[in-house]
Formats: structure tokens, sequence, C-alpha cells
């Protein structure tokens, strides 16, 4: 009875979870949405502590699950309500962490548990849950390092060899583990666990920062992989379903997030943005001209058609609101402006969305990248506030850039265009940008929320 | 190959379910705005916390002196429970901000739709 009870729960949890990830796909029930999965994975959870049984007993140790549901529990709230929105892919990116670390302790004890005469298949999905979830704990806590600022791009001669070495030695390892060729397999085991720690962490180290949120989603992809190997193991429908379910959709996110930046797989993960930076870096940056943010305030007071192009910049001066201000009071003087929103504005997908609905932006002002790219020859002014690789020409006529192919913002085709940055310090993807030194552009030097709001107060007193 | 036709015969309803279930994914997902790419992998990532219950597992089948056995399979459920409670909240949190300027998206999106 309790049994089929918990099979029922199962198979709500894992129902909720495809109707929480369809809805999550449309911006009217995307909260929704994530309401529905959270309440699916209440639901599993707790069938899985009232009603899970193992040859006849129920589960024991509560008091120590308990706890760590208490602890788990209390420090994931604080840090998700804490944390910065600007500060999002970190975030997202040490939750992915968390999820393989459990993967791999998952793997290691139950490794520890086996006896004698065991299924070969078994094996193989510990070691296969153990490498997955290894490397996405590992990996994930690079890029959450890269993504911080605490850890610069590392690159050496013959990495992606090493790199290629150290894989091929976890599986030739862990497949000789699985066939049972070691007369200590215990041994062969941990150096499995340090190789794959190893591997992942050597795999996220050249990639360079523009990079990281297609390397996130992937990892986010292999922490899916790894819950389905758990779900094998205990033959659990709702961890299976979960974690393919993860898997496949998150799969599928890093190829819209790779078509987006018109990036193939492989060129983020073989090519990194780390070699090529130091061929297109010397000497290439010409004269630029300066504008006053009073004369800046003129021009944008006395445009028609205005577009504003918010890049990370923006994000990091926490100015979204300071923007949303002066968007609203130059569309009260009679002006038409929207955003143009390149996919990878912000530092995920999306991102620029999330932060520009934080400050109230209405949702029919951002453009996307190729409605924007439509408009740009029509426009008067485009003001650029803290982006850069996003409105690089080179990504569309210099092939040695190591951005070229990306998908820009074509701001260079409108009168006039304005640029606020901090200094003349290249972008993220640590490459000059020749478009501060057409004739057509003016730089605006400052922080974006100071800048913004000198422009606001300078256009209110005319 | 004996052992592995006698795998895939006696967990047949797992590889239905897993197949099916990579098709689902690609299908729910392929539509998606990008203005909805963050919230969707951080709603994703969630999802995955899901592996907690196999943490819960872990703990809950120990004997009682396996101390090695709790103490790992006490992280792993901190772990998991952080990624599940931390990836809800966050995604929540994201999409909250959605919600306030939903007015003209719901009838932007209703209208194909319908």
């Amino acid at each position: 009875m309790e049994t089929n009870i918990l099979s029922v729960c199962y198979l709500v949890g894992s129902v909720s979870f495809i109707v929480g990830l369809k809805m999550l796909a449309h911006p009217d029930t995307a909260r929704k949405g994530n309401l529905v999965s959270a309440a699916g994975m209440l639901i599993a959870i707790v069938a899985t502590l009232i009603l899970s049984q193992s040859a006849g007993k129920h589960l024991h140790n509560y008091g120590y699950i308990a706890t760590g549901l208490v602890v788990g529990g209390v420090i994931g709230t604080i840090a998700a309500r804490k944390v910065k929105m600007t500060a999002m892919p970190e975030m997202v990116s040490i939750f992915n962490g968390m999820g393989g670390l459990c993967a791999a302790l998952i793997s290691v004890v139950e490794f520890g548990r086996l006896t004698e005469g065991y299924p070969v298949l078994h094996l193989l999905i510990i070691v296969a849950g153990l490498f997955i979830g290894s490397v996405s704990f590992a990996g994930s806590m690079i890029a959450y390092a890269k993504l911080s600022g605490k850890m610069k791009d590392v690159t050496f001669a013959g990495q992606h060899i090493f790199n290629f070495v150290i894989l091929v030695a976890v599986l030739v390892l862990g497949g000789l583990l699985v066939g049972g060729c070691f007369a200590t397999p215990a041994l062969i085991f941990y150096i499995v666990v340090a190789l794959s720690f190893l591997y992942g962490v050597m795999f996220v180290l050249p990639i360079g920062g523009a990079d990281m949120p297609v390397v996130i989603s992937l990892l986010n992809s292999c922490t899916g992989v790894a819950a389905a190997c758990a779900g094998f193991l205990y033959n659990n429908p709702v961890m299976l379903t979960g974690g393919i379910l993860v898997g496949s959709a998150g799969a599928i996110l890093t190829v819209l997030m790779c078509k987006a930046m018109n990036r193939s797989l492989k060129n983020v993960l073989i090519g990194s943005f780390g070699k090529s930076k130091v061929a297109s870096a010397p000497g290439k940056q010409g004269a630029y001209k300066e504008v006053s943010a009073s004369d800046a305030a003129m021009i944008l007071a006395y445009a028609h058609k205005i577009i504003i192009v918010p890049g990370y910049g923006l994000a990091v001066a926490q100015a979204q609101h300071t923007c949303h201000e002066l968007e609203k009071l130059l569309i009260d003087r009679g002006a038409d402006v929207k955003y143009a929103i390149h996919p990878v504005a912000g530092r995920m997908p999306g991102h620029m969305n999330v932060l520009l609905a934080e400050a109230d932006v209405s949702y029919d002002l951002l453009l996307e990248i190729d409605p924007s790219n439509e408009q740009f020859p029509t426009t008067d002014v485009v003001l650029i506030l803290g982006a850069n690789d996003v409105v690089n020409p080179s990504a569309e006529n210099d092939p040695t850039s190591s951005i070229y192919g990306m998908k820009v913002l074509e701001v260079w085709k409108a009168k006039m265009v304005i640029v606020n940055k901090r200094s003349m310090r290249p972008g993220y993807a640590g490459i000059e940008n020749p478009l501060f030194s057409e004739p057509n552009t003016s730089m605006l030097f400052g922080d974006a929320k100071e800048v913004l709001q000198q422009l606001i107060t300078e256009i209110k007193t005319l | 190959m004996e052992t592995i036709l006698n795998f895939i015969q006696n967990n047949l309803e797992m590889f239905y379910v897993v197949i099916l279930s990579i098709f689902l994914g690609i299908e729910v997902i392929s539509k998606v705005p990008s203005v909805l790419h963050t919230p969707l992998m951080s709603g994703a990532n969630a999802i995955h916390g899901v592996i907690v219950i196999g943490a819960i597992l872990v703990m809950g089948n120990a004997a009682d002196d396996n101390y090695l056995a709790i103490t790992l399979g006490m992280i792993a459920v901190i772990v998991g429970t952080l990624n599940v409670v931390g990836g809800f909240v966050v995604t929540d949190r994201m999409l909250e901000m959605f919600k306030k300027k939903k007015k003209p998206v719901v009838q932007k999106e209703n209208q194909p739709a319908k």
C-alpha cells in the first residue's frame, strides 16, 4: 500500500516537472511554472521520507536527514534572497555545482556499499554518475570563480592535449574498473574521483568569461544526467525523469545560446578566447572623441528616435532604475525610445531582460537583435551603456578578431552613437573595439549611474 | 552482449522513460524566447536538485555505525537541498520581476496562441 502511494507521488512529481518546465518557457506562466515544479519536488521529497522502504524497513537516521534538509534549506534560501540580481549567473553556477557534488557523493557512498557479486552495470552507473557529477561540481566552481572575477583565464601550451589525456585516462580507468580488471578496485576508484575533479577544473580553466553562460548551461545539463544516473541506481522514476528532462533541456538551451552568440559548441570548448586575445590586442585603438554630459543631454533631448543599448556596465553600476527614469523623461518629451537587447547582454542570455524588468521597464520597449538592426539606420542617437563586445564591428568585418562571426548590434549604422564606459579598457572578451574611433561615435566616460543622473538633470533644465 | 541485452530487457520501462524524456525536454525548450533563457536555466537547475532524494535514500539506508556513509550522506543532503531550495527561490525572484510588467506581455503572447 505504502509503496503504491509512493509510486503515485513520484508520478505526480515527474508530471509536475514536465508541466513546470513547459510553463517556464512562456513569459506569462513562467512564475507559476516554477512553483508547480517546486510543489512537485516537495511532494516527491516528503513522500520519500515517509513512505520509502528498503527490504521491508522504513528509512532511518531521520535526525541526520532532517538536520541536513534544514541546514541546506536555510543556507539556500538566505543565499538566494540576498544575492544581487547582477550576481545571478554566479549563484546559478554554485547551485549547479552543489547538485553535481551531491551526485558524486552518492556514487562514493554507493561504491563503498558494494559487496561481492554486484551486477557490472550497477558499477557502470555508479562510475558514470561519479564522473559526470565531479566534473560538473569542479567545473561549476571554476565558472563561479571566473564570473565573480576571482580568477583569470589560464592557458598554457599543450593544454588541449593535457585535457584530452586526462579525459582518456578517466575513461580508460573507469572502463577497466567496471570491467573488474583490478585487484584493488577501491584505490582505482579514488584515482578516478581525483582525475574527474581535475578534468572538471582543467576543462573550464581556459574558457573565456564571455563563453561562461554556455559552459554553465552545459554543466547544468551534465548535472541533470548525473541525477538520472542516480535515478537508475535506485530505480527511482522521479529522479530519472527529472534528471533526463534537465539533461536534454539543458543541452538544447546550450545549443540555443551558442546560436545566439553565433559560436559553435566546439569552438567554445576547444578554441578558447584566450589565445586570439594576444594576437588582436596591441596597437589597434585609434583616436576617439569625448563628449560632455551636458552636450550629450542636448543631443538626446532633441533627438526623435533613440535606441538605448544596455550592457554589463549598466548592470554593474545598478543603473537600471536611473536608466528607466531617463527613458521616461525622453518619452515624455516626445521622443521614440527603445532598448536594443543583445541575446547575451549582461552575462547570460536574458540576463539584461531580468534586470530591466526589475526596474519596471515596459516589455514592448525591448527589441531583440534582428528588429534592432532593422531600426538602427533610421535612428538619430544610439546610447550605449556599458556594452562593448556586443556592438563591436570587428565581429562583422575583421576575420582575425576572436569574436568574428558573432551576431552584433549594428549600432554604427545610426546617425550618432554615444558610448558610456568607465574607461577605454576592453570588454569581457578582452579585445579592442573600432566602433569607439568611428567619426560618428562620441565617448561619455563615467560610471553609468552617475552619467545617467547627470543626463537627467541636464535634460530637465533644458 | 548477453548482459547488456538482459539489462535492457529487465529495465525496459526505464529505457522508454529515458528516451521519451529526452524528446520531451527538447520539445518543451525549443521554442523558448531568449528573454527567458536565464530563468529557464535556473529553473532547470533547481529541478535536477531532485538528486537530493538519492542523498536521502543513501542516508536512510546507511547502517547506524557506518559513520563514513552518514557523514558523506549528510553533506550530500545539505548540498542537494541547497540546490533545490536555492534554485527555486532564485528563479522565483527573477520571475517576480517579470510579473509587475506582465500585462502588455500577456496580451502580446496570448494573441498568436489563440
